[in-house]
């Protein structure tokens, strides 16, 4: 087996927005359950947090390559 | 790590890596991910030109599907993230959500199977042409001073934060918004490629290269998840073409805004 440190420490930093993606979503599904008439503006909404949280993740994993 | 050894016979198992995006040109300097650009290039223009060449006001199946997608962007992307400015914008952006899916979905597609958009020059070409056009329409619209005023110093905040908060806006919008938008483009591609390669290319080793049972059961799940995999990187291509576009008809909007 060999392999690089790097991508341990990349497989920690995707906690985060591993974490921070499941509580967007979390928010948007109980949303659209509470008020389903919502969903069209709530979904934009959605995947917006869902791409900002996700370029943490998306650095990471470029930064773990690239070091 | 002995017994794995006499498993695996005296082969032993490469595991993809970012080399495997470097392609051996095909003639000259002409490379793979160039000829998927070109011929993504093709099939959208020849898409939108069959599909308008005779417009008619009862729609053929072209011109539906043409209606369609560009009805989707006006609507869906440029109505909701700009308002009913967004209409100047829908070319741009419909091109834009044509040309990422064409080249993005090429990831999937047979004899092509390879994501041009996992090279970062394209992604950072297009994200430079977003933040072109945001700064511009930012700037013709309040002015050079009242646009970076806004920016940095939007109201409705405590004075005392503006020391805190004056750099951090100003980096986020001149410096992290394109520099994310193509990191987040160019390495969704990239994972997404590599995680097909790996259930590919180790299935097959598994089905191929090793004796006995769990070779040949490892083999077959990986291929299958493999399978599964590729279907929802079709998704995933989908969604990123989309997410790229969405947010810069965002920044388009924030641009045109004093207070966001």
């Amino acid at each position: 087996m060999e392999g690089s440190l790097n991508m341990v420490g990349y497989g920690l930093a995707a906690i985060g927005p591993g974490v921070g993606i499941g509580l967007i979503f979390a928010a948007y599904i109980s949303g659209v359950a509470r008020q389903p008439e919502a969903r069209s503006v709530l979904q934009g909404i959605a995947i917006l947090g869902f791409a900002l949280a996700e370029a943490l993740a998306i650095i990471g994993i470029g930064l773990a390559f690239a070091l | 790590m002995n017994a794995w050894r006499t498993v695996a016979m005296s082969e032993e198992f490469h595991a993809p890596g970012p080399g495997d995006f470097d392609y051996p040109p095909l003639f000259g300097w002409f490379t793979k991910p160039m000829l998927i650009v070109v011929l993504g290039t093709l099939v959208v223009g020849a898409f939108f030109y069959f599909a308008s060449r005779r417009a008619s006001i009862v729609p053929g199946k072209l011109q539906f599907a043409a209606e369609g997608f560009y009805g989707f962007v006006r609507n869906q992307i440029a109505a909701d993230a700009i308002g009913r400015e967004g209409i100047k914008y829908v070319p741009y952006l419909a091109t834009l959500l044509a040309f990422l899916v064409a080249l993005n979905i090429s990831g999937i597609i047979p004899p092509l199977q390879f994501p041009a958009t996992s090279k970062i020059a394209i992604p950072l070409f297009l994200a430079v042409i977003s933040w072109v056009i945001y700064n511009y329409v930012g700037i013709r619209r309040q002015g050079f001073g009242g646009y970076f005023t806004n920016m940095m110093f939007p109201s409705g905040v405590p004075p005392l934060i503006y020391p805190l908060l004056a750099p951090i806006e100003f980096l986020s919008t001149v410096v992290f918004r394109p520099v994310t938008l193509t990191l987040r483009l160019t390495f969704n591609m990239f994972a997404g490629h590599l995680v097909l390669l790996l259930c590919i290319l180790g299935g097959e080793f598994l089905l191929l290269h090793v004796r006995g049972l769990v070779g040949f059961s490892a083999g077959a799940v990986a291929i299958l998840f493999g399978i599964v995999m590729t279907f929802f990187e079709g998704f995933i291509q989908l969604l990123q073409a989309y997410v790229f576009v969405l947010l810069s008809a965002i920044y388009i909007g924030g641009a045109l805004t004093h207070d966001h």
